[in-house]
C-alpha cells in the first residue's frame, strides 16, 4: 500500500443553488496515476478543481467538507491559496498557453515565485522542464518562438513543462487529450507513464481505455456522487456497483 | 406643387400595390395559374413601377426646368446678342421680381413686360404638364405591370434586386459624400498652396493669418504671405494640447477598464459602466464651460500659489478637461478587449499561483495590448480633432511653446476663427482653413487607420 497524498472527506459543492457534489470522500495515493471518469456533469471536473481550489474563482461556488493534503486541510484559513497551487499544478482541457514565447511561457512560474536567482538558473528550469515534458528536442532552436504557434500536441505539453516548472507534488489533469489526435493522446499518456514517478497525477477523462492504460486506481461519478472507487483492474473487470458495470459497458453515458 | 404631386404619387402607390395583390389573388383561383412569387411580391412589383419611374422623372424635371424656362423667358434679350451672362442673370432676376410686383426699374419695359407674359405662361404650363407627365407616366406603368403578371413573372426576385440596388444607393450617398469633402477641401488647398508655398505653410514658425488683411489685395508680396501662414505654432499646439489629453487619459482609463473587467461585482459594473460612458455623451460644449470657468481658474490659482505664472487661458486646463472627455473611449474600448481575452488564459495563470495583480499584468495586458494601443490610438485622434474645449479654455493666441502653462492654440480652434464672420473666399486667409482642415483629415485617417489595422490584428488573434 502506497502512502496516501490527497484526502477527501465528505465534500459537498454547491453552484449557487444547485448541488454539484454530494458527499464526496476518497482518498489518492502518492506517486500514482488516479484516474476520474463519468458522464459529463458528473462532477468529476468539479472535484478536481476543488483539490488546487480553482474553484475560489467563481464567486457562486461554495464548497464544503474537507480535502486534505499531506495532512493539511487545504480550505483552513491561514493556506495561501498561490502557495497551494504552486505545489497543486493544473493541466486543463483546451491547451492554454500564453501569447508569449515558449521559454517565457516555462518561465512563468519560476518568475512570479521567486524560484531562479540568476538567469542561469532560469535557463536550467525551463530546459529540464520541457525536456521532462517530452517537448524538448522538438523546440530546442525555437525558444523564443510563440508558444502558441505549437501544433495543439506540443501546446498541450508546453502547458505540461509549464506546471512541472515550479517543481509541483501532484499535477491536476483536466481531460488533457480530449483536444488532441489520437497519437498527440499516445505521446501524453506515455509521459505521464514516466512522470508519475516524480508526481503524483490526478487525471480527469472521457475515455474509459485511457483511464484504463494509464492509472492505478479509478474513480467513477455519476449525478454528483463518486459512485465507486477502486483498483482501475477492478473497477473495469469486477465493479461492485452496477452503475459502474452499466457505463464501462457502454450502456449509458 | 412638388408636396401634392408627391404625394399623389404615393397614393398611386398604395393603390396599385392592392390591385396587384388582388390580381394576383384572382389569378390564382381563376385560372389555377402557378404564380412563382407570394401575392404580395406582386403588390410589391407594381407599386414599385407606379412610384420609382414617376419619381425619378420629377427629379429630372425640376433639376433641368428652371434652366429651360430661363432659357424660353430671355430669348428675345439673346437674340439681341448684346448681353453678357451675368446681365442676362441679372435680368432674369428683374424679370422674376417685376412677375411678383416688385418694380426696380424702366428700361426696356416692352420687351421686360413680354417676358414677364411670357414667364408666368410658361409657369402654369410646366406646372401642368408636370402633373401629366408624372401621373400620367405612373398610371402607364401600373396598367403595363398589372397585365404584366403571369405565371412566368417573378416578382420576388424582381423586388429582392429592387432593395439591392436601394441599399447600395444608400451607402453610395456616404462614400460619395466623403469623396466630394475631400475634393473640396483638396480643391480649395490647392488654390491656397499656388499662393503660399506648401513648405512655408508646413515648416514656418509664425502664424498670424490677420496680417493679410491689413494690406491691399494687390500689395500682397509672397514673402509676407509666408510669414503669416507658418502652421508649426498650430501643430505644436495640437500636439501640446493633445499630449495632455493622453496623459489624464490613459491612465484612468486603463485603470478603469481593469478594474470594470477584473475587479469590478456585476452589480458595480451594471451602474458603473453606463455613468462613465455618458461622459462621452456630453456635448463639448459643455466640457468648455467646465474647462473655462472652472478647471482654468484653478490652474491658475494653484499655479500662481506656486509662485508660476499662469496665463488665465492654459493649455493645461484644456488638455485636462480634454483628457476626461475621453477617459470613456480607452475605458469602454480596453475594458471590452481585456474582457475578451480568453477565460482559460486567466485559469492558466491563476493555476500557476499567480495573484491577480501578476496575472493581469504579466498574462492580459500583454494578450490585449493591440487592442488596448488601438483604443490609446483613437482616443488620440478624438483628441486632435476637438475643437470646442479649446476655444473657450485654451485661448486663440498662435504662440510656439512647449510651456502647458501658456496660452496655446490648435488647428480646430483656428479654422474656426478664420471662418467666423464676413469671408471673401478667394483670400489666402479663408482658403489657409482648407489647408489646415485637409492637414488635420489626412493625420486623423492616417491615426484611424493605424487604429483599425492594429485592432484587427487583434481580433485574428484567438480564432
Amino acid at each position: 500500500m502506497k502512502s496516501i497524498k490527497i484526502k477527501a472527506d465528505n465534500l459537498n459543492v454547491y453552484y449557487g443553488e444547485k448541488q454539484a457534489l454530494f458527499d464526496v470522500s476518497m482518498y489518492m495515493e502518492e506517486k500514482q496515476v488516479t484516474a476520474l471518469i463519468g458522464p459529463s456533469g458528473c462532477g468529476k471536473s468539479t472535484f478536481i478543481r476543488c483539490l488546487n481550489r480553482m474553484n475560489d474563482v467563481i464567486d457562486i461556488c461554495k464548497v464544503q467538507g474537507k480535502i486534505e493534503i499531506d495532512g493539511n486541510d487545504i480550505y483552513a484559513p491561514d493556506m495561501q491559496v498561490e502557495q497551494l497551487r504552486e505545489r497543486v499544478g493544473m493541466v486543463f482541457q483546451k491547451p492554454n498557453p500564453f501569447p508569449k514565447s515558449i521559454f517565457e511561457n516555462v518561465a512563468y512560474g519560476p518568475r512570479i515565485h521567486g524560484i531562479a536567482e540568476h538567469k542561469s538558473d532560469l535557463e536550467e528550469i525551463v530546459v529540464n522542464s520541457l525536456k521532462k515534458a517530452a517537448l524538448f528536442d522538438e523546440v530546442k532552436d525555437r525558444l523564443n518562438d510563440a508558444g502558441t504557434g505549437l501544433s495543439g500536441g506540443q501546446q498541450q505539453r508546453l502547458c505540461i513543462a509549464r506546471a512541472i516548472s515550479v517543481n509541483p507534488d501532484i499535477i491536476l489533469m483536466d481531460e488533457p487529450c480530449s483536444a488532441l489526435d489520437p497519437i498527440a493522446t499516445a505521446r501524453i499518456e506515455e509521459l505521464m507513464g514516466e512522470l508519475k514517478t516524480e508526481y503524483t497525477i490526478i487525471i480527469v477523462t472521457h475515455s474509459m481505455q485511457q483511464a484504463a492504460r494509464v492509472s492505478s486506481r479509478t474513480g467513477f461519478f455519476h449525478l454528483g456522487k463518486l459512485v465507486e472507487v477502486d483498483k482501475t483492474e477492478t473497477i473495469f473487470s469486477n465493479p461492485s456497483d452496477q452503475r459502474t458495470q452499466d457505463y464501462i459497458t457502454g450502456r449509458f453515458g | 406643387m412638388g408636396f401634392i404631386l408627391i404625394s399623389l404619387i404615393i397614393l398611386i402607390g398604395i393603390a396599385s400595390y392592392f390591385l396587384g395583390n388582388l390580381r394576383a389573388k384572382n389569378l390564382r383561383t381563376s385560372n389555377q395559374k402557378n404564380l412563382k412569387s407570394l401575392s404580395h411580391y406582386y403588390g410589391y412589383y407594381v407599386a414599385l413601377w407606379a412610384v420609382v419611374p414617376a419619381l425619378l422623372i420629377l427629379l429630372m424635371i425640376t433639376s433641368f426646368k428652371s434652366f429651360f424656362i430661363e432659357q424660353y423667358v430671355l430669348s428675345d434679350f439673346i437674340a439681341l446678342g448684346s448681353y453678357t451672362e451675368t446681365e442676362l442673370s441679372l435680368l432674369f432676376t428683374q424679370i422674376e421680381n417685376t412677375a411678383l410686383g416688385i418694380k426696380l426699374f424702366d428700361e426696356n419695359t416692352i420687351l421686360i413686360n413680354g417676358a414677364v407674359n411670357k414667364l408666368n405662361y410658361i409657369n402654369k404650363t410646366s406646372e401642368n404638364l408636370t402633373y401629366v407627365t408624372v401621373l400620367g407616366l405612373s398610371g402607364l406603368l401600373v396598367l403595363y405591370s398589372l397585365f404584366n403578371i403571369n405565371n412566368k413573372l417573378n416578382s420576388r426576385k424582381i423586388v429582392e434586386k429592387f432593395l439591392l440596388v436601394l441599399y447600395f444607393t444608400c451607402s453610395l450617398v456616404a462614400i460619395m459624400t466623403t469623396v466630394g469633402i475631400i475634393f473640396s477641401l483638396l480643391y480649395e488647398t490647392l488654390r491656397f498652396f499656388s499662393q503660399v508655398p506648401i513648405t512655408d505653410f508646413l515648416f514656418g514658425l509664425n502664424w498670424s493669418p490677420q496680417r493679410v488683411f491689413v494690406r491691399e489685395a494687390g500689395d500682397l508680396d509672397t514673402r509676407d504671405l509666408a510669414n503669416a501662414f507658418g502652421a508649426v505654432p498650430l501643430f505644436a499646439g495640437t500636439f501640446l494640447i493633445a499630449l495632455i489629453a493622453m496623459c489624464v487619459s490613459v491612465p484612468v482609463g486603463l485603470l478603469t477598464a481593469i478594474y470594470m473587467s477584473e475587479y469590478a461585482s456585476p452589480k458595480v459594473r451594471d451602474w458603473a459602466k453606463p455613468i462613465i460612458e455618458i461622459l462621452a455623451g456630453i456635448p463639448t460644449v459643455v466640457y468648455g464651460f467646465f474647462a473655462a470657468l472652472t478647471v482654468a481658474p484653478l490652474v491658475r490659482d494653484i499655479g500662481q500659489g506656486a509662485g508660476l505664472t499662469v496665463s488665465s487661458e492654459s493649455a493645461l486646463a484644456a488638455g485636462f478637461v480634454m483628457g476626461i472627455m475621453i477617459i470613456p473611449f480607452i475605458s469602454s474600448l480596453s475594458d471590452d478587449v481585456i474582457k475578451s481575452v480568453p477565460q482559460s488564459l486567466r485559469e492558466g495563470s491563476y493555476a500557476m499561483g499567480a495573484t491577480k495583480r501578476e496575472t493581469i499584468v504579466k498574462v492580459l495586458l500583454p494578450a490585449a495590448l493591440p487592442g488596448i494601443v488601438g483604443s490609446f490610438l483613437l482616443a488620440v485622434s478624438r483628441a486632435i480633432g476637438e475643437t470646442m474645449i479649446v476655444v473657450m479654455a485654451a485661448g486663440l493666441n498662435a504662440k510656439l511653446t512647449a510651456n502647458p502653462l501658456d496660452a496655446a492654440t490648435t488647428i480646430t480652434t483656428q479654422i474656426v476663427v478664420i471662418l467666423i464672420g464676413d469671408q471673401e473666399f478667394d483670400s489666402p486667409k479663408t482658403q489657409s482653413a482648407f489647408a489646415l482642415g485637409l492637414t488635420l483629415f489626412v493625420v486623423t485617417l492616417a491615426l484611424n487607420f493605424i487604429a483599425l489595422q492594429v485592432v484587427k490584428k487583434y481580433t485574428e488573434r484567438y480564432d
